[in-house]
């Protein structure tokens, strides 16, 4: 089988150019430190959310921001459902800066989106589910927190807020119902 | 080669028309050769444009709703239409498109009429109930009075519940085109039969190995929605598994994608090189792009689930991996398909570096829509190859950025691109000379700026972080920080360019709505059916690519490696657990 020469050039920049661009995502991985959502967070009863029976869980707490049991940085517990996130629509979730943020989110009813807007902060939130991932926040500052994945006729209005505070200001009552 | 002269390209050539004793000329084109394949295009291509010209006008009203510029309906309606624009372009539009596309080429180039006249109308039966039953139900929605609707996209992950109907129309849309592609199997079974030891003809050999693809693929689909929704729906069983079905819908999400591509990849492998006024570079390397379609299209699809909970990062990280390697049959197709222009060009005149490029037949409809076509492809490859990095989609998933892909492969890669080659081969299976030829050559200048419009900007409304699949992306909360431009300059272009693309659509189908009813059978067309043989031809190539069945296998096995761990992982709890009932129950 005749290959013309450019052909075969073409080829091997094309091979080229694939094994760079795993490259790089291996090393945003492993220098930067980019993680996945993974399967870290667990499973949940879609029920118990919806009935906010958080006692008969060990993986998921009552909606809020806890200080980390260990004491170092914050966990945040959110439920997503039709059509306001809890904590974060009624009143925003309150973070502190430079502290490792553990989100956990789930819903208690459809299949929802969970992304800090114009942030790579961004997971889906489906029922059963709970998306556990860490963010740290260099910068004081305001968030618009959307739900972009659809979730019925009123998608279009769940939307909500969070804000890095300076840790002087932090308080995890704040923000939560715990 | 007599009918090889690179300015014949609107000539009749022998092939099209022969000589009787008497001296007059008897016109052979395709419908004059096989007026039963003929007619089953036919149908098929104009169920496929109906589809099209509702889907795109859902699409105006949803380009000047999100943007605010105009709304006239509720919002809670955007919802409804949205779910229609996606169903009837990305799944009607396209399947019945396809379904056209390939039985023309599956007959013409293997020289073989449909076998079973009742496969083929088992198979139209079924893909034209299974629509409108889905269509039905959407629409359905738009009315109070009626019990019944679908707003759950195109997608419909559960809990999200449509009415059954709506489950039984999407299944038998795709049992219809199984059985669409034992017809073209059959037609290939009869030509072997023949020709015991020659090479698949280039054409059947892409329609064979896509659907083979499709074989493999659509079985995810086909279990999610017969085995969990459907009788979920009916309150047969009372939950399901959202992340597993979600999952099988995947499995299937990202190789419908070729499924789309691949037909656009056969006209621009075998029609526009001929367009071009040249040849196709090399059939074999043809050959070895779609075998590796065939064996890589369906391991990728957690690459749509990097974001979803519940599956381990490692899982991901294989499927982005084969996801890159796709890209190696798409960059080789980038190669030949400007090779073979380039050579078209040159055979025409054409010099220079570039300057070759003006040699084109720029002015003429089809040439210059899958030109175009590929042009656009280009850009959406690259806007893919974000999508596809693991860590940087992140910031891009489920924002306006994705449409924005989607609308340069989908809506511009094989829309524009079947739009194109209809300008072409409708004239053919027709016997109908094509109408309001101005209107036509316009036409994909028309789609090409709107979508440069409406695609830019949608892109980086996406890096802003705004959403898609959302009626009124403006919140009480926050408001957006574009990154470059402003969110207002954004929301114009994107009005201004759905606009165009729905000016672009109505122009299409002006012509072909002309042609069908003005346009007199048995008149000379302009076009010819006659595709020249490649530079380098199948006689050069290892038999090994011919070998359907060892393709399938590596196929299979590569499926069963990308999916067991994970589908094991997710069943392990039970099939429908951890579960959901039905919303609305």
């Amino acid at each position: 089988m005749h290959v013309h020469r450019f052909e075969k050039l073409w080829f091997g920049a094309s091979l080229v150019l694939i094994v760079a661009f795993i490259g790089t995502i291996v090393y945003g991985a492993i220098g930067p430190g980019v993680a996945m959502v993974g399967d870290d967070g667990g499973t949940i009863n879609a029920a118990t959310v919806s009935d906010g029976d958080f006692e008969e869980t060990d993986n998921f707490r009552s909606p809020g921001v806890y200080e980390s049991s260990d004491g170092e940085g914050v966990d945040v517990y959110i439920v997503a459902r039709q059509y306001l996130f809890n904590p974060g629509t009624a009143q925003p979730i309150e973070v502190p800066r430079g502290e490792e943020v553990t989100f956990h989110v789930t819903t208690a009813d459809v299949t929802h989106g969970f992304n800090l807007a114009g942030t790579n902060v961004n997971t889906m939130v489906i029922p059963g589910q709970i998306a556990q991932f860490d963010v740290t926040f260099e910068e004081t500052g305001e968030y618009g927190i959307v739900c972009h994945e659809y979730c019925g006729s009123g998608h279009h209005t769940m939307a909500g807020q969070l804000h890095v505070v300076p840790q002087s200001q932090f308080d995890t009552t704040a923000g939560g119902d715990n | 080669m007599a009918t090889g002269h690179p300015d014949d390209t609107d000539a009749y050539s022998e092939d099209e028309y022969v000589e009787t004793e008497d001296g007059t000329r008897h016109r052979r084109a395709f419908v004059d050769r096989y007026p039963d394949a003929a007619r089953i295009v036919r149908i098929c291509l104009g169920i496929s444009f109906a589809a099209f010209g509702v889907g795109a006008l859902f699409g105006l009203i949803q380009a000047l709703h999100r943007t605010g510029v105009f709304r006239f309906i509720p919002s809670s309606d955007y919802y409804t239409l949205l779910t229609g624009h996606g169903v009837l372009l990305a799944l009607v539009f396209t399947t019945f498109g396809i379904a056209g596309l390939f039985q023309w080429a599956n007959t013409r180039s293997l020289g073989v009429s449909p076998q079973s006249s009742t496969l083929t109308a088992a198979w139209l039966g079924t893909m034209t109930l299974g629509t409108l039953l889905a269509a039905g139900t959407i629409l359905a929605g738009l009315f109070d009075s009626i019990p019944a609707s679908a707003d759950v996209l195109f997608t419909f992950y559960p809990p999200l519940k449509a009415h059954p109907l709506f489950y039984v129309g999407a299944a038998l849309l795709i049992v219809g085109s199984w059985l669409a592609g034992a017809s073209y199997f059959l037609q290939y079974r009869e030509w072997r039969s023949a020709h015991p030891d020659a090479r698949i003809p280039l054409q059947s050999f892409m329609v064979l190995t896509t659907m083979l693809m499709w074989y493999i693929s659509t079985l995810g689909v086909a279990v999610e929605v017969v085995v969990f929704l459907i009788p979920w729906s009916l309150g047969l069983i009372q939950q399901v598994d959202p992340l597993l079905t979600r999952t099988l819908f995947w499995y299937f999400g990202h190789p419908v994608v070729y499924f789309w591509l691949l037909p656009a990849y056969l006209i621009w492998y075998t029609v526009l090189p001929k367009l071009s006024g040249g040849r196709l570079f090399s059939d074999p390397l043809a050959r070895v792009v779609f075998v590796l379609f065939l064996i890589l299209s369906t391991p990728v699809g957690f690459h749509h689930q990097y974001t979803d909970p519940g599956i381990a990062s490692g899982y991901k990280f294989v499927a982005m991996t084969n996801t890159f390697f796709l890209l190696l049959p798409s960059l080789l197709t980038l190669f030949t398909v400007v090779a073979s222009m380039e050579y078209g060009a040159r055979q025409r005149g054409g010099s220079g570096y570039l300057g070759w490029l003006k040699a084109l037949p720029w002015e003429k409809p089809a040439f210059a829509g899958i030109a175009l076509s590929g042009i656009m492809f280009a850009a959406g490859g690259f806007s893919g190859m974000i999508n596809a990095g693991m860590n940087i989609n992140y910031l891009i998933h489920n924002t306006l950025w994705v449409p924005g892909h989607f609308h340069l492969t989908v809506g511009t890669a094989f829309a524009l691109t079947l739009m194109a080659v209809s300008y072409w081969l409708v004239p053919q299976v027709t016997g109908k000379r094509l109408q309001l030829y101005g209107v036509a050559s316009l036409q994909p200048y028309v789609w090409f700026v709107g979508m440069v419009l409406m695609s830019n900007a949608m892109h980086r409304a996406g890096l802003a972080g705004i959403p898609r699949r959302t009626a009124e992306p403006q919140y009480d909360q926050f408001s957006f920080q574009a990154v470059a431009g402003s969110v207002g300059e954004m929301r114009i272009q994107i009005a201004i360019g759905g606009t165009l693309l729905f000016i672009g659509a109505a122009m299409f189908l002006a012509v072909m709505l002309a042609t069908w009813t003005m346009g007199k059978p048995n008149s000379q067309i302009r076009v010819n059916g006659f595709i020249p043989d490649p530079m380098s031809g199948a006689t050069d190539s290892p038999r090994v690519l011919d070998n359907l069945k060892l393709w399938v296998l590596v196929a299979v096995l590569l499926v069963a490696l990308a999916y067991g761990l994970p589908l094991f992982d997710m069943v392990a709890d039970g099939v429908l657990s951890p579960g959901s009932p039905p919303v609305p129950a």
